[in-house]
């Protein structure tokens, strides 16, 4: 055909330019042995399935009766055939019940206070284990539960640092259209005075004992705590 | 609320007990739940189909008939089941919605009957899940068309005219309907002959005759009968002339008529005639004039007013207009792209018939064509409409369910909020129908209020706050306050409007109309108290010590003075005396008038 160095260059260059826009269509896509293998592991996650134990053992493990273990779990399996709720799964769930603000940083607060084996999902176990804390529990065991929940690195200390990432995502959830606005400053200050009330000895963190005294000497703390009993 | 939203509620009101150790007010009460507790089997019986289910598979959507007390009107204590005289089959695709959560489009079923059951218990059709979504749509679209039609056919219906009707209006209905009159009948087909007549001769006109005497060149018949061939034109013209004025003079409305499509190919078949006669025998506009001739070919499309079946594929093309549209600009894409590598590939040869980019279209587009990228269309065509639904409308569908579903909550729980604030006292007497999950759901909704001791509003109300807000940001800039003060009285510069609101609501004074001209005494006693030295705002200071909102309260207090004190029927918290009176009497006031503000003055 006679071509010159030039057009060959440009020839190949217009063939490449419209290769890409294939590409970029989604037409054409290089074959690759790697997809064989994502698929397969994708299979093989879904087939991960969790039995509980027996509803005895639960029984003995919670304050639930039968009856309600067997709704609880009815409601459970429903939602997660797998047995297993992963963490993105439960903020979302979590996030629908405020559509305000966002919940997802609390939801993975609250995913571990729940995942009592920190193995990345909660089961059925863990997840009537902290209900029956939650709203059978005497008073101490759901302080605890909540000293668990704001101690982060669960190693028995509540540092200002834990307590103000609590506070921030709880501020998070109120969302951007609030009465008044929240400041920026707002979750530091409420960090401030949580502290000035917690932690007696000064020392900068707050320990399972001082969390659950003071709480025992407030009463509207000790009040409150009766609210969500009758909830299931 | 979305699918299993229901059966996490008590999962994360009994998760509010992390909340509690860090609340600032007291939480409030939980909704009062009458309901039994433990769950038992419903039995439903649907025109003699029975099928059992838990209650609590039904309460998991509140706002539906079976999950609502609606199903109680159709309980049938004898048999102690609840009747239905619906289609049994229909009912177990709406129970597997409550079970699974994922409503499913029947694809054998017919796509009314489907939408009348699906109104009859209460679901909205939106929620179909995503695999039935398009089916469903597509159907949907389908059957408003059919409709659409049968409306149309009916209107143009046989019904004998109202008695009195003019000339115009029968005239009108014989062109519409022909079969109407006799009258009507002979026009119709003499101007259907004609058409034939008209489209024929065009295409007769060029066929080469054999030459006349005395010439070796065939000629086109057109060229040697041109008188015969010119009269019949004539004659077909007249006609056509005829009919489209007759037409337009019966037409009840002549500008809709105008602008119809027929009768745009009216005029398009034939102008170039009438053209052609004022059109003087100047060889350089008979050029244009003869293309103008092609527009006699449209007269074929003149045959719609007389075939059903070209009005119908009319309609199939416009309804599959954008999928063409999108084929034809991929192929213009593709004809481009290639049409320039071949011009370029071969623009160094001699000889090369790709002398531009154009020119070389052409031997693209037939080798496009001969290849069969008809096939390719085809294909195309399916894949694409798959595609463009999964991208683009379930997306749009999605995001338009999850904004809806959003403003739907946040609306109520600002209801409840309003019917909360109206009747403080009075406890659950005066709400309106709200299912149990919705009291719930807003109750957990005010503890997350109570733990941070903010309010939830809506973007109206904050866009106002906003307002107000610049207003004060704008008279504090000119002071010398730090940020953090300037911000703080932005926050206290929200409280105004509030205050006013709930003083106009508890008293029933106009105070909320005193709100834009007391914001201006704000603005101006801003500026006064602001030159206060700093001292004297540090002395203050020091008698308030659990009160951190320091300067920016002292400015603000002054400018309450503006507005009616309300009556100080709240308590006043336990401050400590100021030795000025003026700011004492204010920082009662500022105190009645912001009880759910301050988070300094409660107890922590």
């Amino acid at each position: 055909m006679g071509l010159d160095g030039m057009e060959v260059i440009a020839i190949i260059v217009v063939i490449g330019l419209f290769i890409v826009v294939l590409k970029q269509f989604g037409i054409w896509e290089p074959l690759s042995l790697e997809d064989d293998d994502s698929t397969d592991s994708d299979l093989e996650l879904s087939m991960v399935r969790h039995q509980p134990e027996g509803l005895e053992q639960l029984q003995a493990q919670t304050q639930f009766t039968r009856k309600e273990l067997q709704s609880l779990y009815r409601g459970f399996k429903n939602e997660c055939p797998s047995g297993l709720v992963d963490e993105e799964t439960f903020k979302t769930i979590y996030s629908q019940f405020f559509p305000q603000g966002d919940a997802t940083t609390y939801a993975h607060f609250l995913f571990n206070a729940f995942d009592m084996d920190r193995n990345g999902s909660i089961r059925f176990e863990d997840f009537v284990i902290g209900l029956s804390v939650l709203l059978r529990g005497s008073v101490t065991e759901k302080l605890r539960w909540a000293f668990n929940l704001y101690d982060i690195n669960k190693d028995g200390y509540i540092t200002k640092e834990e307590m103000l990432a609590i506070i921030t995502s709880i501020y998070d959830m109120m969302g951007r259209y609030t009465l008044p606005s929240v400041r920026d400053d707002s979750p530091f200050e409420h960090v401030e005075k949580f502290f000035q009330k917690m932690d007696r000895n000064r020392d900068g963190v707050v320990t399972i004992d001082e969390f659950i005294e003071t709480c025992q000497k407030d009463e509207n703390i000790m009040a409150s705590m009766q609210l969500f009993e009758n909830v299931i | 609320m979305a699918a299993g939203v229901a059966t996490w509620l008590p999962f994360a009101r009994a998760a509010a007990v992390g909340w509690l150790p860090l609340a600032k007010k007291t939480m409030p009460k939980p909704p009062v739940d009458n309901t039994s507790r433990s769950d038992e089997i419903l039995y439903v019986n649907v025109s003699g189909v029975r099928f059992q289910t838990w209650k609590n598979t039904l309460d998991r959507y509140p706002d539906t008939l079976l999950g609502s007390s609606e199903k109680e009107f159709f309980y049938n204590e004898d048999t102690q089941e609840y009747f239905f005289d619906r289609d049994p089959e229909m009912f177990r695709h709406i129970l597997n919605f409550y079970r699974t959560g994922k409503l499913h489009y029947p694809r054998h079923e017919c796509i009314q009957a489907f939408d009348e059951e699906l109104a009859f218990y209460g679901i909205v059709p939106e929620i179909i899940g995503d695999c039935c979504m398009e089916e469903y749509r597509d159907r949907k679209k389908e059957n408003q068309e059919r409709l659409a039609e049968d409306t149309e056919a009916n209107e143009a219906s046989d019904a004998p005219l109202p008695p009195h009707s003019t000339s115009r209006e029968r005239l009108w209905r014989a062109f519409e309907n022909p079969h109407t009159s006799t009258m009507a009948l002979v026009f119709y087909y003499v101007t259907g002959f004609f058409i034939a007549v008209s489209v024929i001769a065009n295409v007769v006109e060029t066929v080469p005759c054999r030459p006349p005497k005395g010439s070796v060149k065939d000629l086109p018949c057109g060229e040697k009968y041109q008188l015969a061939f010119f009269c019949m034109d004539t004659a077909c013209v007249l006609i056509f002339t005829f009919e489209y004025l007759m037409r337009l003079f019966a037409a009840p409305s002549r500008c809709k008529f105008m602008r119809s499509v027929m009768s745009v190919i009216d005029v398009v078949a034939i102008m170039p005639y009438y053209i052609g006669l004022v059109m003087p025998e100047n060889e350089d506009v008979s050029g244009a004039f003869v293309t103008l001739r092609v527009f006699r070919v449209f007269r074929i499309f003149k045959f719609s007013r007389h075939s059903q079946g070209l009005r119908i594929l009319g309609y199939t093309l416009k309804s599959c207009a954008s999928e063409l549209g999108f084929l034809l600009f991929s192929l213009t894409m593709a004809i481009i792209i290639f049409a320039t590598v071949m011009f370029y590939a071969e623009k160094g040869t001699k000889g090369s018939t790709f002398t531009s980019i154009p020119a070389s279209f052409w031997y693209t587009i037939v080798t496009m064509t001969t290849l069969g990228l008809v096939k390719l269309d085809s294909v195309l065509q399916k894949h694409w409409s798959q595609v463009y639904h999964q991208n683009f409308i379930r997306l749009k569908v999605r995001l338009a369910r999850i904004r809806m579903a959003k403003k739907g909550t946040t609306n109520a729980f600002l209801q409840y909020k309003e019917d909360r604030d109206r009747d403080s006292d009075s406890t659950a007497l005066c709400v309106k129908n709200r299912s149990a999950f919705e009291h719930q759901h807003h109750h957990l909704l005010h503890c997350l209020e109570k733990t941070t001791n903010h309010e939830f509003t809506d973007e109206m109300n904050y866009s106002e706050l906003c307002m107000t807000e610049s207003v004060g940001f704008r008279t504090s800039r000119s002071t010398s306050l730090s940020s953090q003060q300037g911000a703080q009285n932005n926050s206290t510069g929200c409280c105004p409007r509030r205050a006013r609101r709930r003083a106009a609501m508890r008293l029933a004074n106009s105070t909320v109309s005193v709100s834009r001209g007391s914001v201006q005494e704000l603005d101006t006693l801003h500026i006064k108290t602001t030159s206060i030295p700093p001292q004297t705002r540090s002395s203050l200071n020091a008698q308030a010590d659990d009160l951190k909102l320091n300067c920016g309260e002292q400015d603000f207090t002054a400018a309450i003075i503006s507005i009616p004190t309300p009556p100080a029927n709240t308590p006043d918290e336990s401050l400590p005396p100021s030795p000025a009176p003026i700011p004492g009497i204010l920082r009662n006031t500022r105190a009645t008038a912001y009880t759910h503000d301050t988070v300094k003055i409660s107890s922590l």
